[in-house]
């Protein structure tokens, strides 16, 4: 709640409404005990008093009654109407939208098509003919501006219980014996009343608007009774001659609705997760760099990632998800990556290009060389250059990296003309050729196919046939296949593996999989807490692991054709990226951990072909 | 008896009926099946994804129910009841630890729903069973009181695993409950679920698409292709000597380490349409065994081995 208000007052201008507000409310509750005149007597020879005059701070109306003693009762009431609709409207409006939500089907239907149908009236229309069938009077002009809100709470509400009534914790009530009333009530409720909160906080400033609209048409509140609209609509005839009758209501009303307005923008910023995430700040071009330190001599390695950092500030937290990883790969080579998640493996691997997300983002030490050139910190344009020309990705879910509106072909046409210069019909040739190099039966057909109508193993070729387009040196796999059935993944690898023969291509690929490292790379970089813990040629490292970590992660993966049997498991859980321990990050997991492990950090040691990151390495056999 | 006894179950899902014409006959997403699981045993059932596995457990809980067939537990029919007369005998286990709690419920609150409306606890006797069942998943009381996004993936599976316990059901149906886990933290729940059956005396039903994981915890493995069954056997015979030329090539495709890469098939690797399904054997388009009896005439289930069933026409042979 705390957040909630730090946040809500960050916001300059919803502090402001909110202020405002707080004032006119602070008055308005007051007022039956302030010395002022009564709202409702008449006294015809002060008619028209100008404001400040004796007595009379805001003068007079045209029966002679005090303004400003109408003004502060007719706020009142004003604010109570607008506030009582848009309670009604919320609970009866959120009640038709979660029940309709939640039980779907044929309620769902006739339920909205017959809010659809209440919308379809102009909501003036709609207020009138609710007047008039009910008679003037400010409760009935209540009952016409709830009425005529309902749908729009209605159809909000269903919107995010068609989300929630599908998640599995609505499923998992059910089997703990709940009944649909108390599903929606205790389970769907509490989920979905922040957004009925955000409804309402922008709604009340319009149904104030509105109930002060029909008391100016005279279907409100009756003479000799005060409401904003009504005074509006008395002063009306007197509006040259004597303009302070209707500024004075006038303004109030401004004030009134602009004060929960600014508010309630404030509000609903405040609550909504997507802009609370940072979804308004839009993440910059390439990653921030803020590089500390000296920055290592360039290698004759084709792409060298060298003592790269990378830092996530979330307020006042700084989670170091990769602290000084180096790796290298030659033409042709298939380097694996390995790690759990959180080890940093996919954070490293979007470094290489500036593609991790600033803000939080920020690169803050280390080199990423392509071909000797250094791409931390180049600019924009030498960077977009080299992303899916030189260096391309493949990422784990092809459904969310392809545009679902656009033709895969275009798609791809369009990879290859943002960096060459090639006509339409050339391009779409060479995406025909590009499906059928990554094996897709009937290119011909399928380059007109829409992702949606492809499945996912076809999709994941798409995007690999998306990432050869311009004939890369480097591509860079983030568990391209983990979303994948077994038998959809086998091809995959396998087409990878003749790509990098066929084509010299180097992979960096990422996976938790040691059987899919095993199949597919000449090399493997183990992860853990952001660092490389050990490297070395694939045989070696699975067969001899050196490092503890390694070792027990190994061992933890069941192997195929072992029968029943207990699985080995590591106790404790990974560190958290903003307080990791000193020393060895493993050690507080780690079974051979004594006093030294956890005192300075422990260097990448050993041959350069099988290197550890530990004091007490496991013997080779 | 057998714990689980399921006959000619199917599903099949209506369509939306055109403007003009009639309905189409639906899409089948689990065809009629039949399989038991003894009391104590774990039954795995693997399959890849659109197999119908998830539809096949959400009707043995009961959040489905079955176009036709019979669901037995214990000898007892369950026929349409709700998913709360389901949830004393049986329980699930989702496979997003996550997104099976409520984000706005501490974890008291939820375990304390099934205590409460499923076995009428008072309040005493939930704290009890409570701190019983905490103590048996190995999870700290101080948790209780805390809301599902401040556990890590393992320790919100274990809540999960715990407040299906809550309800002391007979068996626990488990939809690929360590995927979205890391292996180092799989290995844990694997063998915590392992020590719960031992000393409950559960029946599992896990379904997964990982063979190694079915293998080393299943005693018997349901092989599902398109929504039926393909093969049954005892797990450490189903993938060491197949019959279904499907089974061998789900075995075949695993990434092992110490096997060489090689794609096991090269042509159209998609499930048939299940809108269109094919005449015959729903596997012929992709099998290199198949002849025109199986693109004619769909297989029956038949005892292949002492304790192994396949429905193919031209089975393996070992």
């Amino acid at each position: 709640m705390s957040a909630f208000l730090t946040l809500l007052f960050r916001n300059r201008l919803a502090a402001m409404g909110a202020g405002v507000i707080a004032a006119i409310l602070l008055l308005v509750l007051t007022t039956p005990f302030l010395p002022l005149h009564d709202p409702d007597v008449t006294a015809t020879a002060d008619r028209f008093m100008r404001p400040f005059a004796e007595g009379h701070p805001l003068g007079t109306d045209h029966l002679g009654r005090d303004l400003l003693s109408r003004l502060l009762h007719g706020t009142r009431l004003s604010l109570a109407v607008g506030v009582a609709a848009a309670l009604i409207a919320a609970v009866i409006g959120s009640s038709i939208g979660m029940v309709a939500g939640y039980f779907g089907g044929r309620t769902d239907n006739v339920v909205m098509r017959g809010v659809d149908m209440l919308m379809a009236f102009p909501y003036i229309l709609l207020a009138l003919a609710i007047v008039a069938a009910l008679g003037p009077g400010l409760m009935n002009a209540l009952i016409a501006v709830a009425a005529v809100n309902v749908p729009f709470f209605a159809r909000n509400i269903r919107g995010v219980t068609v989300g929630l009534a599908g998640r599995e914790f609505i499923d998992a009530a059910r089997l703990a014996g709940m009944g649909h009333a108390r599903i929606i009530l205790t389970e769907l409720l509490p989920n979905v009343l922040p957004v009925i909160v955000i409804a309402m906080s922008t709604t009340v400033g319009w149904m104030i608007l509105e109930t002060a609209g029909l008391s100016f048409l005279g279907l409100g509140s009756q003479p000799p009774q005060a409401d904003l609209g009504s005074m509006l609509g008395e002063a009306r005839s007197a509006m040259i001659s004597h303009p302070h009758t209707s500024v004075v209501p006038g303004l109030m009303i401004f004030l009134i609705v602009m004060s929960i307005n600014l508010l309630g923008d404030g509000v609903r910023d405040a609550l909504d997760p997507r802009l609370r995430s940072g979804a308004l700040s839009r993440p910059r071009a390439t990653t921030l760099v803020r590089r500390q330190g000296d920055i290592p001599p360039a290698t004759d390695d084709l792409l060298a990632i060298q003592d790269l950092r990378t830092e996530f500030h979330i307020g006042k937290r700084n989670y170091r998800a990769v602290g000084g990883v180096s790796l290298a790969v030659r033409p042709g080579e298939c380097l694996g990556i390995i790690g759990e998640s959180g080890s940093g493996k996919s954070v490293t691997a979007l470094s290489v290009m500036g593609l991790v997300a600033s803000p939080p983002g920020v690169i803050s030490g280390g080199a990423v060389r392509f071909l000797g050139e250094d791409l931390i910190g180049a600019p924009y344009e030498t960077l977009r250059q080299k992303r899916g020309d030189r260096v391309a990705y493949v990422f784990q879910d092809p459904l969310s990296t392809l545009h679902p509106l656009y033709r895969v072909g275009r798609q791809l046409a369009e990879t290859i003309r943002s960096h060459h210069v090639l006509s339409k019909a050339e391009a779409r040739a060479r995406a025909i050729q590009l499906l059928n190099d990554v094996r897709i039966p009937n290119a011909e057909r399928r380059v007109d196919d829409y992702p949606h109508e492809m499945s996912g193993g076809m999709r994941q070729r798409v995007g690999i046939a998306m990432a050869l387009a311009n004939e890369p040196d480097v591509i860079i796999a983030d568990e391209p296949t983990t979303a994948l059935d077994v038998t959809v993944q086998a091809q995959i690898l396998c087409l990878l593996d003749d790509l990098r023969r066929e084509r010299g291509l180097a992979i960096i690929f990422i996976t938790h999989d040691f059987g899919v490292v095993a199949q597919l790379c000449d090399r493997v970089a183990v992860m853990y807490a952001g660092g490389i813990v050990e490297e070395g040629p694939t045989q070696v490292v699975l067969d001899t692991p050196a490092h503890p970590y390694t070792k027990r992660l190994i061992a933890c993966v069941p192997e195929p054709g072992g029968g029943r049997r207990e699985l080995a498991a590591i106790p404790g859980l990974p560190p958290v990226l903003d307080d990791l321990p000193p020393g060895c990050a493993f050690a507080p997991r780690c079974y051979k951990a004594e006093e030294s492990c956890r005192k300075g950090e422990v260097p990448l040691q050993g041959p350069a072909l099988h290197a550890v990151r530990c004091l007490f390495p496991e013997r080779a056999h | 008896m057998p714990a689980l006894k399921v006959e000619h179950l199917a599903k099949t899902f209506p369509l939306k009926r055109p403007l003009f014409g009639a309905a189409p006959p639906g899409a089948r997403a689990v065809r009629p099946m039949s399989f038991q699981v003894e009391a104590g045993e774990t039954l795995g059932v693997v399959g890849e994804s659109g197999c119908g596995k998830s539809t096949l457990a959400r009707m043995l809980v009961g959040l489905l129910e079955p176009t036709e067939g019979t669901i037995e537990i214990e000898g007892e029919a369950l026929g349409s009841a709700g998913p709360a007369e389901f949830g004393k005998l049986i329980q699930y286990v989702f496979q997003d630890p996550q997104g099976s709690l409520n984000p706005r419920k501490t974890i008291r609150q939820v375990m304390e729903a099934p205590l409460r409306l499923l076995h009428g606890m008072a309040k005493p006797d939930r704290d009890r069973r409570i701190a019983e069942i905490f103590a048996s998943v190995n999870l700290r009381e101080e948790y209780l009181d805390r809301y599902p996004h401040e556990f890590s993936g393992g320790q919100a599976q274990r809540i999960a695993i715990a407040r299906a316990l809550a309800a002391s059901p007979r068996i626990i149906v488990l939809d690929e409950p360590v995927s979205a886990l890391d292996v180092s933290v799989q290995a844990q729940v694997l063998n915590l679920l392992a020590d719960l059956k031992t000393r409950l005396g559960l029946t599992y039903l896990f379904i997964t698409h990982d063979l190694a994981v079915v293998e080393a915890v299943s005693d018997r493995v349901v092989v599902l292709y398109f929504g039926a069954v393909v093969e049954i056997g005892r797990a450490e015979r189903v993938f060491a000597s197949p019959r279904h030329p499907y089974t061998s090539l789900l075995a075949k495709s695993a990434p092992v380490v110490g096997r060489s890469l090689a794609a096991p098939e090269q042509k159209g690797t998609e499930l048939p349409d299940p809108l269109n399904p094919p005449p015959g054997c729903a596997f012929a388009g992709r099998c290199p065994r198949a002849t025109d009896l199986c693109r004619a005439r769909e297989p029956e289930l038949k005892q292949m081995g002492e304790d192994q069933l396949a429905a193919c026409h031209h089975p393996l042979e070992h």
